[in-house]
């Protein structure tokens, strides 16, 4: 077994207990941390699939920004006694697990039934595009349709950070 | 003179058949955290010493020659004490988070660059090999996030300890954090754009050069080749500021402001739990400062490039380095009173984030203006630093045009070098990267 | 079972995790947890992308996760910047009480 099996099939009961935890847990502070540990799994799985910059990125912007935010928000609104919202037992929670349930085995089944072409991949190259370098040059090469989206994606943050401000100010 | 000592410094690729290169990362690991293990309790005497000196006290002068064994006193003291925990806490939340704040500030070390060292391959081909635990592509990006889930440690302990100061002292540290950090990122992004690397040491290379064409090589990776002057000075300011805020000391100490706060986030952690924050806060004052060494100072290079200097292996300037780091914050702390809330976060947003924005595009049109003007009149070379920054071998590129038109990921074969020394002994990788302009 | 990883391995972790934030969207009541739930679909998303561009050999699943991060960074603080003025002129957040646009 390889070392990327190792890390894959630790990191992957980890990161789907911490993922049912956050939506059994009733407490939404509890539920924010369990997600944090999800995602730095998920970080990991990028390192293991030699995504270095994307590992990075997820852990600055998910883990260290998107979640900050997020229990900003939940000790803001002084969300985090569990009393705070009960979830009463309701006919939709069995009937919810009951199709997700479904949905798992779905997904999984389809997955079976497809075979994935060869793998194209050459170890090198694979390495070499997780690089800071090679994302930069794909991200601003004009031959590669990648430019204009990047520069939309600008005007879009733009746009987000005047509405949260628009958001927060207004006296409703 | 200088080739005399230098062999000194070179080892042999294998010794006894042992592959010292591959040994380094461990060195590394094993360097570090011996090392900033042991300074803790130094760093906490020497600041005592040194804010004693500015305030003319006596300071700590009890426990051995002149106070020295003092933090061992502490230490034994905090190991003694009682581990009171509050009522009505977040039993598994509380006691998680200083390990949290102690793992992500020692963690952050990984990157660090230490030193270059010097190997000789049985063949006589020099090459180097950097000293440092993980010498990889996104060093300075890795710093950056193990800083920013910092926060977690403080946000878990105010949250989970069930008190209003720890819960706001809590809010305050992090809404800081946040906030510092955006200023930090614009002031390393200038460097970043001029030493066209995210690894550290590429980044402490580019400063080992030539200031202009025909410098005496007294010069070679001095003083005035490091980045803090060729980023116009205001970058390491802006650095600085954002750095002392990072690690919430004084003047920026709101989060454990203790004529409001009590101890802010950690007011209800006694005994071993408390040291655990403390040393946190601590490591993470060497590591922003080493940081700011690397990045700004020069790293391990020496100020000047002659013998005496030189002779001092490189991890001993880095030590000194962050050593001038932290009498920096002593000194800060022992002059200037703590900000208001309110005008710590306009300092923030509204002071050095534009700033370092404005500053960000004077670089990087000072750095396109320089490839402009060097390509009208090619004598302007001779002023600029010497030697492209991030340089690559030259390689033949036989793909014609049309090829590289046709093929947008599978641009035209250029032999490319992990790490930009020639005489590199890792596996030479043949990548596939278009030919990057060297001036 | 626990044989060497593939790309097959990655797609069925994905589809796990996307299933477990489906649930917790139907299930919770509270709109910051669905927030998360959808964050956590996002991810299980964007791993597919990175797992399917290394088997290809190709950098574009990289891209689409670098652009789905901007998108997610933005979401997020829009809809928590709505549910903070929801929790302002509402005094609550739970999402059965808020129903203005239902008859």
């Amino acid at each position: 077994m390889s070392g990327e099996s190792v890390g894959f099939w630790i990191l992957s009961l980890i990161s789907v207990f911490s993922a049912i935890m956050m939506i059994v847990t009733k407490n939404p502070v509890r539920s924010a941390l369990n997600l944090v540990i999800t995602f730095l799994c998920v970080a990991v799985f990028y390192i293991l699939m030699s995504a270095q910059f994307l590992a990075a990125v997820q852990v600055i912007v998910y883990a260290g920004a998107i979640m900050v935010l997020f229990l900003f928000v939940i000790m803001l609104l002084n969300l985090g006694s569990p009393e705070a919202l009960i979830e009463k037992g309701t006919i939709q929670k069995p009937i919810a697990v009951g199709l997700g349930i479904f949905f798992v085995v779905l997904l999984i089944w389809s997955q079976a039934l497809i075979t994935l072409p060869q793998a194209e991949s050459r170890a090198e190259v694979t390495q070499f595009q997780g690089t800071v370098e090679a994302i930069g040059l794909s991200l601003f090469n004009p031959k590669l349709p990648w430019l204009f989206p990047f520069e939309i994606t600008s005007i879009l943050l733009l746009v987000a950070v005047i509405g949260a401000i628009v958001m927060a100010k207004r006296k409703v | 003179m200088l080739e005399k000592f230098n062999h000194l410094f070179i080892f042999p690729e294998y010794f006894h058949g042992v592959h010292l290169p591959s040994l380094v990362p461990y060195i590394a690991v094993v360097g570090c955290v011996g090392f900033i293990l042991t300074i803790l309790p130094m760093l906490i005497w020497i600041e005592r010493v040194v804010l004693a000196l500015m305030q003319d006290r006596s300071g700590p002068n009890r426990v051995g020659p002149r106070g020295l064994l003092q933090s061992t006193a502490d230490v034994v003291k905090l190991f003694f004490k009682e581990d009171a925990r509050p009522k009505n806490i977040d039993v598994s939340l509380y006691h998680i988070a200083p390990s949290i704040a102690v793992i992500t500030s020692i963690s952050a070390a990984a990157t660090l660059p230490l030193q270059n060292i010097h190997f000789e391959h049985a063949n006589g081909v020099p090459f180097t090999v950097p000293l440092t635990a993980g010498n990889v592509n996104i060093g300075l990006l890795y710093i950056l996030a193990m800083s920013s889930l910092q926060v977690y440690g403080v946000v878990m302990a105010g949250w989970s300890s069930n008190n209003k100061y720890s819960l706001l002292g809590g809010l305050r540290a992090s809404a800081q954090l946040i906030s510092y950090e955006l200023a930090m990122g614009l002031a390393l992004l200038c460097v970043i754009v001029m030493a066209g690397s995210l690894q550290l040491n590429k980044i402490v290379d580019s400063q080992n050069i030539l200031p202009f064409a025909g410098a005496p090589e007294i010069l070679r990776g001095s003083v005035l080749c490091w980045f803090w002057i060729r980023s116009l000075i205001v970058p390491v300011v802006v650095y600085t500021i954002a750095m002392i805020a990072e690690t919430n000391r004084a003047p920026f100490d709101l989060p454990e402001a203790e004529s409001e706060l009590v101890a802010g986030f950690h007011t209800e952690y006694t005994s071993l739990k408390f040291a655990m924050f403390f040393t946190a806060e601590y490591v993470a004052m060497l590591i922003v400062s080493g940081l700011n060494a690397a990045m700004f100072w020069g790293g391990p290079l020496p100020p000047l490039n002659v013998v005496p200097f030189t002779l001092i292996p490189g991890f001993v300037w880095m030590i000194i380095k962050i050593m001038g780091g932290v009498f920096f914050y002593t000194w800060l702390r022992g002059t200037l009173p703590r900000l208001r809330y309110d005008a710590l976060m306009n300092l923030g947003w509204k002071r050095l984030l534009p700033i370092g924005l404005v500053w960000l595009f004077i670089i990087a049109g000072m750095n396109l203006g320089t490839d402009l003007l060097i390509e009208r009149y090619p004598a302007v070379k001779n002023l600029v630093p010497q030697e492209a920054r991030f340089t690559e071998p030259e390689a033949p590129s036989s793909a014609s045009p049309g090829q590289a038109d046709a093929a947008a990921d599978e641009p035209e074969p250029v032999q490319y070098n992990a790490l930009s020394n020639p005489g590199q002994p890792a596996i030479p990788i043949s990548r596939t990267l278009p030919a990057r302009r060297v001036r | 079972m626990f044989s060497d990883v593939g790309t097959q391995h990655y797609l069925i972790l994905s589809a796990v995790l996307f299933s477990i934030g489906v649930m917790g969207v139907l299930i919770k009541r509270n709109p910051i947890v669905i927030f998360m739930c959808v964050e956590l679909m996002l991810n299980a998303v964007n791993v597919t992308f990175v797992a399917l561009g290394r088997h290809f050999g190709q950098i574009n699943g990289q891209m689409y996760v670098i652009f789905a991060l901007a998108v997610a960074a933005a979401e997020v603080s829009v809809g928590l910047g709505i549910i903070v003025a929801i929790f302002r002129s509402r005094e609550t957040i739970d999402i059965n009480e808020v129903n203005l646009m239902k008859f």
